[in-house]
């Protein structure tokens, strides 16, 4: 069974508590506040005012560049106002409150449970309804889709790799999609690769999936072109380079994209838009999340339309277990530690992680022993202990020497570090920095070379 | 609601800690630790618990009163040093020079450089050569094993010292010396107090492994050069098959190669870094055994690769990418 090469840990994988629980659909809310930064790039730009009536589906705000995505509401009702709202990481971002009247749908979205087979479109019109859709990679980083699947000129898809990984622990809701949608993820890949003009495509499963694994293996047999790929039990399997490394054995060089070694990869969540986007119209409105914990009454896989205040969600999960220390937006490798709930969902939230109190506190920092964990559970081939010290001595330089800009923010440094040191705190610190020097460099360059002009 | 905790991620952790892997080689220890009771009965005993002792009090004085911090015990790594310590010593020596060689292996080869994760130097080994060339005699008069049993011990030289003599003069004279390879092998010949059984250290070993405590690179690459040099040096009139299984079953090969030399503080980071530390250490050890003054050679080999080891960590890992498959 194939694993990428470099690297990784086996943390508890946690998903008992919240796998194979049937998606449900999460209530409307009385208020949404749909915020218009929602992905990676510029945020959108309102394309509707105080006082208009809005439809599920309406197209409410446009993308603002190139890197950015539309954003459509996911309710009926009237705009009250157009805002900044605070996230639960405290980031500020506008956003279109809406108060919801009904549930009015837009009239050209197909709302049947209809599996639709054909799609005889050309790439270009697959990739503008795309890009219509406000589709973003739901995976996590919320990269607009539409600009993935261009490649750059002068370089060519080969392969798309579907990502069904869902390595971080405690998170189900790709693995339930798998099973509950598998035909339309199936008809989105094809649609995808008919876009990017290529007859390959592989999707990759941890093992610890067995009925999806399945699922979708007695589903490509019927599809050309579609293999299924069973990968060993390894977080970070679902990085980006990680998974092409383990789906396909090629590895992306430091600083590239995935373009680079022929691949395109999108999650099983983000295909399924893709779907519904090209066959049903349907623009990116809702999402499955996760909700889970040990002690969370409910856990569940529930599907939330954007907008929706995560303490809806919460609410249809049995509320916030008594015995809570820490909430975290996503799995607890990579997932964001939340100061409130007071939020709506929206594309990035992709999960709700309740830890007790007895697990929500970091163990007593001891000295470094030196034991070269971290070295062997480095993803990327990095040396942790190394850039975490650089980086507490402010050797920036030296840090981009020994390429922390590969650093993918996993945490499998932290994770098994004997002395629970903070490693990827000052990893990331650090990073940030050499980044900013680097752009800094690169645009001192740009200047000077058109100074010479 | 009550206030949330904050944190960046990972918010989990793997259960690792400084002490649970100093308790699994402590755990390890235990077989040879058998052995060694069996072989050597009540002065095993007594060294043991007068060099842990020892090792725990330097450290928690020194901490204290000198360097002004908390004092770290519940680590467990000053249990296994005064534990390895007692390993490299002779089952008969006096108490003081047992304490002494504690002072100095906690207090200069450990907290002079402040502590836990800091020293250059393998602590115990920095106390086990202080006294072995402070006090030679007493060093390196090793007790028979005679178990519990015995009143007044007979003393007598290692295998070494004999091999030494044959390999060095030719003397084959001392061949009917040499232990049996079984006894060598489960451990019935006079020698430091925990090097004695290959088995129980190997089987330590292995379970190390199996738990992931240490990798297989350091013991591995110090054994392969061991035998491979003791294949080709071995003395005419003698099987080098014999000749390598002895060597590599006699002294402290084997206590070094698993738990000296992979001591996570002083061996390097990487695969290829241990790779090359082991290779050396076999290599030192070997020229010391055939042409140097002393016998055995263990602890000097692993403490001049200790020295090197800054040096090695600067072989980096193997990126990822850095090989384009096209």
């Amino acid at each position: 069974m194939n694993t990428f090469k470099i690297g990784g840990v086996h943390p508890k994988d946690n998903k008992l508590y919240s796998a194979h629980q049937p998606i449900i659909e999460c209530g409307l809310p009385k208020q949404a506040i749909i915020p218009l930064a929602q992905h990676i790039g510029a945020p959108a730009k309102p394309v509707v005012q105080k006082g208009d009536k809005v439809k599920v589906g309406q197209l409410i705000a446009e993308a603002g560049g190139f890197v950015s995505a539309n954003v459509h509401s996911g309710v009926s009702g009237t705009v009250t106002k157009i805002d900044v709202t605070t996230d639960a990481w405290g980031m500020k971002m506008p956003a279109v409150f809406i108060d919801v009247e009904g549930d009015e749908w837009m009239e050209d979205i197909n709302r049947t449970s209809d599996v639709l087979r054909e799609c005889a479109m050309e790439p270009k019109e697959i990739i503008d309804k795309i890009a219509k859709a406000g589709i973003v990679g739901l995976g996590g980083a919320c990269f607009p889709t539409h600009v993935k699947l261009c490649p750059p000129p002068g370089q060519k898809a080969e392969v798309l790799i579907v990502n069904g990984v869902e390595c971080e622990p405690y998170l189900t809701c790709d693995h339930q999609l798998m099973l509950e949608h598998g035909e339309e993820i199936m008809i989105g890949i094809q649609i995808t690769m008919r876009a990017l003009g290529i007859n390959r495509a592989v999707i990759g499963i941890e093992k610890n999936k067995p009925d999806a694994i399945a699922r979708m293996t007695e589903l490509a047999h019927k599809a050309l072109g579609i293999e299924v790929k069973p990968l060993k039990l390894k977080y970070p399997q679902g990085g980006e380079k990680q998974l092409i490394d383990a789906c396909i054995g090629r590895q992306v060089a430091s600083g590239a994209l995935p373009i680079s070694v022929g691949a395109v990869v999108d999650n099983v969540a983000t295909i399924f838009a893709i779907y519904e986007a090209v066959q049903k119209n349907k623009p990116l409105i809702s999402r499955v999340m996760t909700v889970t914990g040990k002690s969370v009454k409910k856990p569940g896989n529930y599907l939330v339309r954007f907008g929706t205040p995560l303490a809806q969600v919460i609410e249809m999960a049995g509320g916030i277990p008594e015995d809570t220390g820490k909430i975290i937006g996503g799995g607890p490798m990579m997932g964001r530690a939340m100061n409130s709930v007071d939020m709506p969902a929206h594309k990035r939230t992709s999960g709700l992680l309740f830890l007790p109190e007895d697990e929500s506190r970091r163990g007593e920092v001891a000295n470094c022993i030196r034991c070269g964990k971290c070295v062997t559970a480095c993803p990327m081939g990095l040396e942790p202990y190394l850039l975490s010290r650089m980086s507490e001595l402010k050797m920036y330089d030296e840090m981009e020497q020994h390429n922390v800009m590969d650093c993918i923010d996993c945490g499998c440094c932290m994770f098994t570090c004997p002395s629970h040191r903070p490693l990827l705190d000052y990893i990331r610190s650090g990073k940030g920095i050499v980044g900013g020097n680097i752009r800094a460099r690169q645009a001192a360059a740009k200047a000077a070379a058109e100074a010479k002009k | 609601m009550k206030n949330l905790i904050v944190a960046p991620a990972p918010h989990a952790h793997s259960g690792d800690s400084v002490r649970k892997n100093m308790l699994l080689v402590i755990a390890a220890l235990m077989p040879a630790y058998a052995v060694s009771l069996a072989a050597f009965g009540w002065g095993a005993l007594i060294v043991t618990l007068i060099s842990i002792a020892a090792c725990c009090a330097t450290e928690w004085l020194i901490a204290k009163f000198i360097l002004k911090q908390q004092p770290t015990l519940c680590d467990c790594s000053a249990i296994l040093t005064g534990l390895l310590l007692a390993f490299n010593l002779p089952s008969n020596l006096p108490w003081w020079l047992i304490v002494i060689g504690a002072v100095v292996a906690i207090g200069v080869g450990k907290m002079t450089f402040g502590g836990l994760g800091q020293n250059p130097f393998n602590p115990a080994l920095v106390g086990r050569v202080f006294l072995l060339i402070a006090y030679p005699v007493q060093m390196t008069t090793w007790p028979l094993p005679q178990g519990f049993n015995a009143v007044d011990a007979a003393t007598g030289a290692t295998p070494l010292a004999y091999m030494k003599q044959i390999v060095k003069n030719g003397d084959m004279s001392l061949m009917d010396k040499l232990p049996d390879l079984q006894d060598a092998f489960f451990g019935f010949m006079g020698g430091s107090l925990g090097e004695v059984s290959a088995l129980a250290l190997i089987a330590g070993g292995i379970f190390l492994i199996c738990t992931k405590v240490i990798t297989w690179h350091i013991p591995v690459s110090i054994l392969a050069t061991v035998a491979a040099f003791a294949a080709l040096g071995a003395p005419a009139g003698m099987c080098p098959c014999h000749y390598t299984a002895l060597t590599l079953c006699t002294g402290g090969i084997m206590l070094g190669a698993f738990f000296m030399a992979t001591d996570y503080v002083t061996s390097p980071m990487t695969g290829w870094g241990k790779i090359i530390f082991g290779i050396g250490i076999g290599l030192i050890v070997m020229v010391i055994r055939t042409w140097g003054a002393y016998p055995e050679g263990m602890s000097f080999a692993i403490l001049i690769m200790n020295a090197t080891v800054p040096l090695l960590n600067k072989i980096r890992p193997k990126r990822f990418g850095e090989v384009v498959k096209k």
